[in-house]
């Protein structure tokens, strides 16, 4: 009994702050505005299928690229000496330190029709090019933001495997194509799919990114439930609903994704 | 097809201007089970790791049945090595582990499950294919290590202090098995180990190597009986290793004591280092004996007693069955054959480089 006794301001808060919350949230979906029961609000979701699927697909292209360019550099990066690793990492997490909505303003500037590409493409005689407003824009603001949540979890498996069990592999026959197939890649799917859950969650619910690089044209769901609870819609009731099915599906598709990536020694990283 | 399957020529390598190996020159027959033997940082795995492939001499060569392989990476050379902290595959079962090799060699799958049962069953592993390999001990890993190289039939099976993290009674058994898989396979194993009961036991050759040089090769009873110098002599087991002088062949002073001795060639009053092994003392009444002494301590080590006899500005190590009184005087009493005659070394500093590498 008496190892419970430390846990308890972490019980404490995980009621108030994750508990309770979650609980608001299924209340209002199945309530409408005068407290009652009903079941409108959570069909009513359906409506906005289109924009669940934009969303959710937005947020696997940018899972995709940023694993497509997280892991290569993850695999580059351990086998650089210690200092320069160190200093790779910095500059990593360096635009981490920037405010999140200055940097998305930033590339509002470097997009925008007479931003700073479209001025420079003009000099050799091109475009201009509409970048912003566009589910490209949109993509790459999530990639920009989200891929550090990419690399840390893959790096710190990657950086954690034996250097003897490559020489191993080596020795039984491996040329280095055939050692990253066979031993770094299996060992280093824990990171992955820490990496994959870190960018997939944050990219499908967010509002900003979308709203300020893709335009009123390209809502996606996080707008959707901001408007419910800041906009002029104002709808809380909708909102939960909306909130509710969103958190479903993700939980869903963390699932399929755990039953591949379950690992025994549970090494999953964050 | 040469008689030596293994050459190393001049093979030197440094490391921020250190020189980790110097010189290095080596035969290695086929089917021989030779042992690099010596303290931490004497190049002994550096060494190993040149003829593996993971590391190019500065330069030297590496001659593989008759050819040159400097360049060539580990994964072209037919060597296989034990890693020596097992270095297995954490995501992979005992059977997977094992047949790494082979899948890499795009062996059928049935040949693959033949020749792995026969692995299984030559390191005593029958029925433990589908173990994690987390949930195996110490021993076992091991013998999955062990397996896991031999399935290629590597013509060379590199061995890396395979037996430094089990504990003794394991080791001892490990030992034997692997002597047997040696023998019964005809493969060539180059093992690495600091415990020169180990290199004892087991080998045809011993290497043994100190400050990145080669200070003798021998077979275990000649490395034992006639090391070359100092260092091997402290090496191998205890000894008393005293400062003398050659008189002329067959006569030695020691201890201002005049000795006949089987050893010649040394030339005429040569100063020379002496060793007498522990176990050939006798200690007699004083009076047979030219060297006396006080007996300073007595204990007791299982099989036998271990004294130190203090005279002549020396401390004399015994061992014998019957323990002498603390405080006795003793004689010192030993026969001619005892007696080995070494070089003397050419640096002053070899006895503290002795001594440090005992701590």
């Amino acid at each position: 009994m008496k190892n419970k006794l430390p846990a308890a301001p972490y019980l404490v808060w995980m009621i108030v702050f994750i508990l309770v919350p979650l609980i608001m949230v299924a209340y209002f979906a199945f309530t409408d505005k005068d407290a009652h029961f009903t079941l409108d609000y959570v069909s009513n979701v359906a409506q906005y299928t289109p924009i669940f699927v934009r969303s959710i697909w937005l947020a696997l292209i940018s899972t995709v690229i940023c694993l497509f360019i997280a892991y290569p550099l993850a695999y580059i990066l351990i086998g650089m000496n210690t200092n320069i690793q160190s200093t790779m990492l910095m500059i990593v997490m360096l635009p981490m330190w920037m405010n999140f909505l200055l940097r998305t303003y930033a590339w509002m500037a470097l997009l925008g029709n007479n931003g700073l590409i479209n001025a420079l493409l003009g000099l050799v005689g091109l475009g201009p090019f509409k970048m912003l407003n566009t589910e490209g824009a949109v993509v790459l603001g999530m990639v920009y933001n989200y891929l550090p949540f990419m690399i840390l979890p893959i790096y710190s498996v990657m950086v954690k495997i034996d250097k003897s069990v490559l020489e191993a592999a080596a020795d039984l026959g491996c040329n280095p194509a055939k050692t990253m197939l066979k031993v770094v890649f299996p060992l280093s799917l824990p990171g992955v799919f820490s990496g994959i859950t870190m960018v997939f969650v944050p990219a499908i619910s967010t509002f900003i990114i979308s709203r300020m690089l893709g335009g009123g044209g390209n809502l996606l769901i996080g707008d959707l439930i901001e408007m419910q609870f800041l906009g002029n819609s104002y709808n809380i009731n909708l909102g939960a609903a909306i909130s509710l099915v969103l958190m479903v599906i993700v939980l869903l598709i963390m699932t399929i994704l755990n039953q591949f990536g379950a690992d025994d020694d549970g090494v999953m990283v964050i | 097809m040469s008689e030596n399957i293994i050459t190393l020529k001049d093979i030197v390598v440094e490391f921020d201007g250190e020189r980790i190996l110097d010189k290095i020159n080596l035969e290695i027959k086929d089917k021989e089970f030779v042992t690099f033997l010596g303290p931490s940082g004497c190049g002994k795995t550096t060494t190993l790791r040149i003829i593996g492939g993971f590391l190019e001499p500065d330069s030297g060569d590496v001659m593989f049945d008759g050819q040159r392989i400097n360049g060539v990476p580990p994964y072209k050379r037919n060597i296989n090595t034990v890693f020596q902290r097992y270095a297995l595959f954490p995501h992979l079962n005992v059977y997977d582990n094992i047949a790494f090799g082979l899948r890499i060699k795009k062996m059928p799958e049935k040949a693959i499950s033949k020749r792995v049962a026969e692995m299984l069953k030559l390191v005593n592993l029958v029925g433990y294919e589908k173990r994690s390999i987390t949930r195996l001990s110490g021993g076992q890993q091991q013998r999955v290590a062990i397996a896991r190289a031999l399935v290629n039939h590597p013509k060379v099976l590199l061995l890396d202090e395979p037996l430094g993290a089990l504990d003794l009674k394991l080791r001892k058994e490990m030992q034997i098995e692997l002597k047997r898989i040696q023998e019964q396979l005809e493969i060539t194993f180059i093992y690495v180990t600091h415990d020169q009961e180990e290199a004892l036991t087991m080998s045809d050759t011993v290497v043994v190597m100190n400050g990145g040089k080669i200070q003798q090769i021998g077979s275990p009873v000649d490395i034992y009986n006639e090391p070359t110098n100092a260092f091997v002599a402290d090496f191998i087991g205890e000894s008393n290793i005293l400062r003398g002088l050659m008189i002329r062949d067959r006569l030695v002073e020691i201890a201002g004591n005049e000795f006949e001795c089987v050893d010649s060639g040394f030339g005429e009053n040569t100063p020379v280092d002496i060793v007498i092994r522990p176990e050939d003392i006798t200690l007699v009444p004083p009076s047979e004996s030219k060297l006396n002494g006080i007996v300073e301590s007595v204990i007791f080590k299982g099989v036998h007693y271990e004294m130190l006899i203090e005279g002549y500005d020396f401390q004399w190590i015994v061992h014998s069955t019957k323990a002498a009184e603390k405080g006795a005087s003793v004689g010192i009493s030993f026969t001619p054959d005892d007696i080995h005659i070494m070089h003397r070394m050419k640096d002053d500093d070899v006895k503290e480089e002795i001594a440090e590498n005992e701590e």
